[in-house]
């Protein structure tokens, strides 16, 4: 299949993958517990991508007080439930993990 | 008066992004250099950042190219590794019906990972207003904008250099998901949520294609679901 063919199926596809309920929900009569279920859809998705980061730098898992993402991410997280910004959240995080590198020696490893 | 509201939610939608693209610049860098060493020519590599526009279903497509998979596997490929946005696609589906088909178009094309991320964040937080959709765009389109700048610039000038994988900005962008995951967790079926998603994505993380995570946000719901559900 021709590269042109592939990006613009796959292009079409991931469109309406995003449309899909955009479009759908005027539509049709979705049941209660699915519009109940929305609340719930991003910190389910985000939760589920911030863990592994975490945990497994690098893709592959590394519980440990040795993994300097994870305690910048305990950090992090400190620092957004008490503050509730996202560019102190971001800037402590990013300083713990540099610090932390720093101390286990990891640092431009 | 009209007209300052939709200004100022465009310019909230853009400042709010901001923050995230310290993330996404170094992926599109990446992209740019991997599509070419994929053998992609500079234009393909960029038409996919614009028609495909999805960062992780871009690697990996441009990767599956490079090895001469068959296409209607990394069409299936692609499909899978994006479904997610469906469920982005609902979430935001009640806070856009009031808007006309171009509106809901044009915001259905921008609605990635990081916009979908602020964008819920702020109407869950700020409440629907009539001229909301203009943070969404503000968001979307700077998003879009720092993608094909950095796609374009990782073509040109990154051919063959290589960015450390363990490269520490990459850590934005889990950063900036904490900042507006945290604040959300209000009651005990969101905390619930978040955590067993959290272990389902961490245990899962391994599965191909994002369908772990894919796994663990339905389930993550699920749980939500079912704890709001009980009497307290």
């Amino acid at each position: 299949m021709n590269i042109w063919v592939i990006m613009i199926i796959g292009g079409l596809l991931t469109f309406a993958t995003r449309l899909s309920f955009i479009f759908l929900l005027d539509r049709i009569n979705v049941p209660d517990w699915f519009r109940r279920g929305l609340r719930f859809v991003p910190v389910a998705v985000l939760s589920a991508i911030i863990l592994p980061e975490l945990t497994s730098p690098n893709n592959t898992l590394f519980l440990s007080w040795r993994n300097p993402q994870l305690l910048a991410g305990m950090v992090a997280i400190l620092v957004a439930w008490r503050t509730k910004n996202v560019l102190l959240t971001i800037l402590a995080g990013m300083a713990a993990l540099v610090v932390i590198q720093l101390l286990f020696g990891h640092f431009g490893v | 008066m009209i007209m300052k509201n939709r200004k100022q939610e465009f310019w909230s939608g853009v400042r709010d992004e901001a923050p995230i693209l310290l993330g996404v610049v170094p992926f599109g860098l990446l992209f740019g250099a991997l599509a070419i060493s994929a053998h992609l020519s500079s234009l393909a590599a960029q038409a996919m950042s614009s028609i495909i526009f999805a960062g992780s279903a871009q690697f990996i497509a441009a990767q599956l190219v490079g090895t001469g998979t068959s296409g209607l596997v990394i069409l299936l490929v692609v499909f899978v590794v994006n479904l997610r946005h469906a469920l982005y696609s609902a979430s935001v589906a009640p806070h856009v019906r009031h808007l006309g088909t171009g509106w809901k178009l044009l915001l259905s094309y921008l609605l990635t990972d990081e916009a979908y991320a602020v964008t819920i964040t702020h109407y869950n937080r700020e409440g629907d207003l009539p001229d909301r959709h203009w943070y969404f765009l503000g968001a979307g389109l700077t998003l879009w904008s720092a993608w094909q700048a950095s796609t374009a610039v990782g073509i040109f000038i990154f051919i063959g250099a290589q960015i450390p994988a363990n490269w520490p900005l990459s850590f934005v962008l889990p950063l900036t998901f904490i900042a507006l995951v945290v604040p959300a967790l209000k009651d005990r079926a969101g905390v619930a949520a978040a955590l067993v998603a959290g272990l389902v994505g961490l245990l899962a993380f391994n599965f191909p294609y994002k369908t772990g995570l894919l796994l663990a946000a339905l389930i993550g719901i699920i749980t939500g679901l079912v704890i709001e559900g009980r009497p307290k």
